[in-house]
């Protein structure tokens, strides 16, 4: 048996501690040790994006990540987005835009998209595509979740 | 852009989808979110070879692995005989689809599965797999279908017999069936010919590269009753699969279809299911859960064939096609069902043809069994026939578009299997594509270059059925059993809410799985929208005749005397809203409806593109990119143009990058979403779709389907503006920066 | 009733080349045992255990009829055997 590990974090503006094997990823330690499967896996080696979240706010791929390194620091998810009862403006416009079809890259995109807002609050179109060339959507081409991330920074 | 001739109060409207907020939020359970006290993970030991012999396998070190509670191999399965069965969407043989499931003698494809384990937690399955000895005696492989024709190749199965539409072939061979369609006289067609093309194109095997792997949880009970948990295309289908690979009886099995993460057609065949289930009765009626890695999914589930296709064709001087000729070789993968047929369906479908042979050859080779990827089939061969159309054109001096509406298909025509089609909208979606302002938009700077092409799928109706019940406060609680795989809970929603009259809001819908509904056939062949929605059709209109029964009862007139309009009943001057009739009610009011719609039509999309080639590096960038098909009605227009954004992204990718590579021992060496390149967000320019509204007389809404036709013309397209931009035919998929450097070089060569 | 029947181009080695044939009757099952009078050995070639062979679909006047063998002809139709097609 491999001995777990205590790892003291901060989750969606929660302070917790969870119990880990040092070999688990935070994508593993979300979803099966926390329960938290907004974040998806598509690929586990950091191509496609889905498991996207914030780590103290710098954008990562949770499956590159290892849990044990979330100690002492900040993780913000997708369950994590709306707040007071209230969509994000992103999570607003990406479903007022059709932005999503079968959605399991949503909540990627949605932190992807969160992250560049955060560092670039009126991005071109170009930008835009630059900064989510990480996430992988096989259903729209795209275009719906470009015109959502660029409505919704002319919202935020 | 959309053009519309009837008014509906809902239909046409563009509503929040009713699964958003959870899909947003995170909140939505996919198959990999689920979760039951007890639950086991399984892990599947794939072949290392890509055709070899089983000599042994030996588990008993796995088994002692602590945390490790059963091993399956095929000895697990029940035996199965020779039977043809008809699953969701395609025939198979059983017997075939049971070797898939778990290789019984031989494997036959690098990935193939050989055992399964279940053990207290993912890592310490994988552990156990490296524990498990099987002994291969390597054969032989092929994995290109012409080779695999040849006389001297490696027999797949031994037992293939070439079927040629039930005429038998009496030798063994890789080839499992050839089809032909045939009119006219094609020496008579291609003297009349002015210019004749005819050229050779080859296309890669790809992928659908839906981004949630494949998944399953099942629990076997100690009664036998077994529960699947899965994101599948078609919970139904799922149940009959399993009924057939396990022999026990279909209602024994309940299927729960969790929300899906994109399947395209590669979520319809189940890979994980049965293993999960034997795993489960085997480890103690624990539940087992099971998901597939990132290369799983490409070494192992169903990629579309690769193809080799000729294409000859001849047309007058002025711009009539004479006479078409192909013959399409499409490699099935390790079992039969290549989409060959509905390649041979597509490739000349666009248009009228007096003379004309085509032969399909479906051919096993040593690569996962294909499966059905959006329009089967039909990428490949419109990305022969529109090149070679386009060439045509060019050395007759005729526009593309006016050269395709000099040919175009119209009702009465003859498609190239014999029937007559019936209403269709191809004139009228080329005329679109002529008119949009993207076609005629200057298009400067060098090495760029505009294309078109053309696109045909044959669409299907398919059995659906829905069950409806009007709660008291006057909305309708919809059940429906056809998985939303892109925003078909609104679609639906949409219908019966046009057809009682009622606001879309009032209507909640949810997709439920096989104990909770009637049967349905899979969300696939661009059959959602028409056929669930006639299912909601006809629910609705049974509700309303009932609603009207009650108002009558209520008044206590003769029914006949009570109207009904936009949601409202009235008699002699009184009047009741759907809301006010529904809260009167002492018996509750509920209606079901299945039907199996015939009339779909099939359906045409045009595309334009404008490209740049890089000729030092042989990059192309797409830098616009519009579609225009004719898509029926459109019920909920963004879903509409998601479908045809979406499709046609699909499309670029596979004809700029998207190939299985394999290395000289037939092991797929490119299983990952970093070497298996699919388009990013910056690989694309924004994709401007034209809805074409030609109602389809066979639906009570006109709605065609949509999801299909947009990956049909893209490779062609982006091929003729590659040709426009730096002089090069290219006939061969993908167009990846090696293939347009060589092309050029074998060009500047050629000049020389 | 009288229908136009067009025989598959891979059977017609069985129909003396003919592509297309007229037959009297009220079912697809009894155009089967029509086009086997004629053509003898066409009908195990269509069909297997009194059903179409699996991945054979028959259209009616141009729809694909589930019915198969049982589909009824009230009018003079034309009739095709094709290779069943299935989507993504």
């Amino acid at each position: 048996m491999k001995s777990k590990v205590i790892v003291a974090t901060t989750i969606n503006g929660e302070e917790l501690e969870f119990l880990c094997e040092p070999r688990q990823s935070l994508l593993e330690v979300l979803r099966d040790v926390l329960g938290l499967t907004g974040a998806k896996e598509g690929c586990n080696n950091g191509n496609c994006g889905a498991c996207n979240v914030l780590l103290d706010g710098v954008l990562v791929n949770s499956c590159l990540v290892l849990g044990v390194e979330a100690e002492g620091r900040t993780v913000e998810t997708v369950e994590g987005m709306a707040s007071g009862g209230q969509l994000h403006p992103l999570q607003q416009k990406f479903l007022e835009h059709a932005a999503l079809q079968c959605g399991i890259c949503t909540p990627g995109f949605l932190l992807a998209a969160k992250s560049l807002l955060d560092h670039n609050p009126d991005p071109t179109e170009a930008e835009v595509r630059h900064w989510l060339a990480g996430n992988l959507c096989r259903c729209t081409g795209y275009d719906k979740i470009v015109r959502a991330v660029l409505d919704a920074a002319d919202t935020v | 852009m959309t053009t519309t001739t009837t008014s509906y109060k809902v239909i046409g409207s563009r509503p929040l989808r009713p699964d958003g907020v959870d899909k947003v939020t995170g909140r939505a359970i996919y198959g990999a979110d689920v979760r039951l006290p007890g639950m086991l993970y399984g892990k599947v030991l794939r072949s290392p070879h890509a055709h070899a012999r089983i000599v042994s396998i030996d588990a008993s070190a796995a088994l002692t692995l602590r945390g490790v509670r059963a091993v399956i191999t095929a000895q697990d399965l029940p035996a199965i005989g020779d039977k043809i069965a008809d699953l969701g969407e395609s025939v198979v043989n059983l017997r075939y689809a049971s070797n898939n499931i778990l290789a019984h003698d031989k494997v036959l494809y690098h990935g193939h599965a050989v055992a399964a384990v279940a053990a207290d937690n993912v890592h310490i399955a994988e552990e156990a797999l490296a524990l498990i000895k099987v002994e291969y005696e390597v054969l032989p492989h092929v994995l290109d279908g012409k080779q695999a024709m040849s006389a001297n190749a490696p027999i797949l199965l031994d037992d293939l017999r070439t079927n040629e539409l039930g005429k038998l072939g009496n030798a063994p061979t890789n080839v499992a069936e050839h089809i032909r369609h045939q009119r006219g006289d094609l020496d008579k067609g291609f003297a009349e010919a002015d210019v004749i093309v005819e050229r050779t194109f080859h296309t890669a095997t790809v992928h659908q590269g839906y981004i949630e792997p494949q998944n399953a949880t099942a629990l076997w009970n100690e009664d036998d009753q077994v529960f699947v948990w899965c994101s599948t295309q078609g919970a139904f289908s799922v149940q009959e699969q399993l009924a057939e690979l396990l022999q026990i009886p279909i209602s024994r099995i309940t299927v729960t279809p969790t929300e899906i993460g994109g399947g395209f057609g590669g979520k319809i065949n189940v890979y994980l299911d049965p293993l999960a289930a034997l795993l489960s009765r085997k480890a103690g009626h624990r539940p087992v859960k099971m998901t597939m890695t990132r290369a799983e999914v490409l070494t192992s589930t169903g990629p579309t064939s690769g193809s080799h296709i000729r294409v000859k064709m001849g047309a007058r001087r002025d711009g009539t096609i004479t006479a078409a000729q192909a013959e399409l070789i499409y490699e099935a993968g390790a079992y039969p069902g290549s989409p060959v047929g509905a390649g041979c369906g597509v490739i000349f479908a666009n248009y009228r043809l007096e003379n004309l042979q085509i032969d399909g050859y479906d051919v096993v080779v040593n690569r996962p069994k294909a499966s059905a990827y959006r329009a089967p089939g039909g990428t490949n061969a419109a990305f022969a026939s529109e090149t070679v159309v386009d060439e045509l054109a060019e050395k007759l001096g005729i526009d593309p578009i006016e050269f395709r509406l000099r040919n175009a298909v119209r009702e009465g025509d003859r498609r190239p299997d014999g029937p007559e089609y019936k209403r269709i909208g191809l004139i009228e979606t080329l005329e679109a594509a002529r008119s949009h302002p993207h076609y005629t938009a200057p298009l400067t700077g060098k090495h760029r270059g505009r294309g078109v092409a053309a696109g045909y799928w044959g669409n299907w109706g398919g059995k659906s059925s829905a069950t409806a019940t009007v709660n008291s406060d006057g909305t309708v609680n919809l059940i429906e059993g056809s998985t939303d795989i892109g925003g078909s809970r609104a679609s639906i929603a949409m219908q019966l809410a046009e057809t009682l009259g009622l606001p879309y809001e009032d209507i909640r819908p949810q997709v439920v799985g096989t104990a909770s509904v009637g049967y349905n056939d899979v969300t696939g062949g661009s059959r959602t929208t028409f056929g669930t929605g006639w299912a909601v059709y006809e629910v609705g209109k049974k509700i309303l005749a009932e609603m009207r029964q009650r108002a009558a009862e209520y008044w206590d007139v003769p029914v006949e005397s009570v109207q009904v309009a936009d949601g409202v009943f009235a008699h002699n001057g009184d009047q009741m809203s759907f809301r006010e009739l529904a809260g009167k009610l002492d018996t509750p009011v509920t209606a079901s409806a299945s039907v199996h719609p015939q009339n779909y039509g099939p359906g045409f999309g045009v595309h334009i593109v404008d490209v740049e080639v890089d000729v030092e590096t042989g990059k192309v960038e797409i830098l616009r990119y519009t579609a225009a098909q004719d898509v029926g009605k459109a019920i909920h227009p963004s879903y509409v143009e998601g479908q045809l954004q979406g499709g046609a992204a699909q499309g670029i990718g596979w004809a700029l990058n998207e190939e299985y590579v394999y290395d000289d021992k037939g092991r797929l060496v490119n299983a990952s979403l970093l070497d298996y390149r699919m388009p990013t967000a910056l690989d694309l320019p924004m994709i401007d779709t034209v809805l074409v509204e030609a109602p389809n007389p066979g639906h009570p809404y006109g709605v065609r389907g949509v999801g299909e036709v947009p990956i049909v013309p893209p490779a062609a397209a982006v091929a003729n503006a590659i040709y426009r931009a730096a002089g090069v035919r290219m006939t061969e998929l993908p167009m990846s920066p090696a293939r347009i450097v060589a092309a050029l070089a074998t060009q500047s060569t050629n000049a020389a | 009733m009288r229908h136009d029947v067009w025989i598959p181009p891979v059977h017609r080695d069985l129909t003396g080349g003919e592509e297309r044939v007229q037959i009297e009757a009220v079912t697809i099952g009894e155009v089967v045992t029509a086009l086997e009078q004629r053509f003898p050995g066409i009908a195990a070639r269509l069909t297997h255990e009194g059903q179409l062979r699996p991945g054979i679909a028959v259209a009616v006047n141009g729809v694909v009829t589930p019915r198969g063998l049982r589909q009824r002809l009230d009018h003079a139709s034309e009739i095709h055997f094709v290779p069943a097609m299935a989507g993504g």
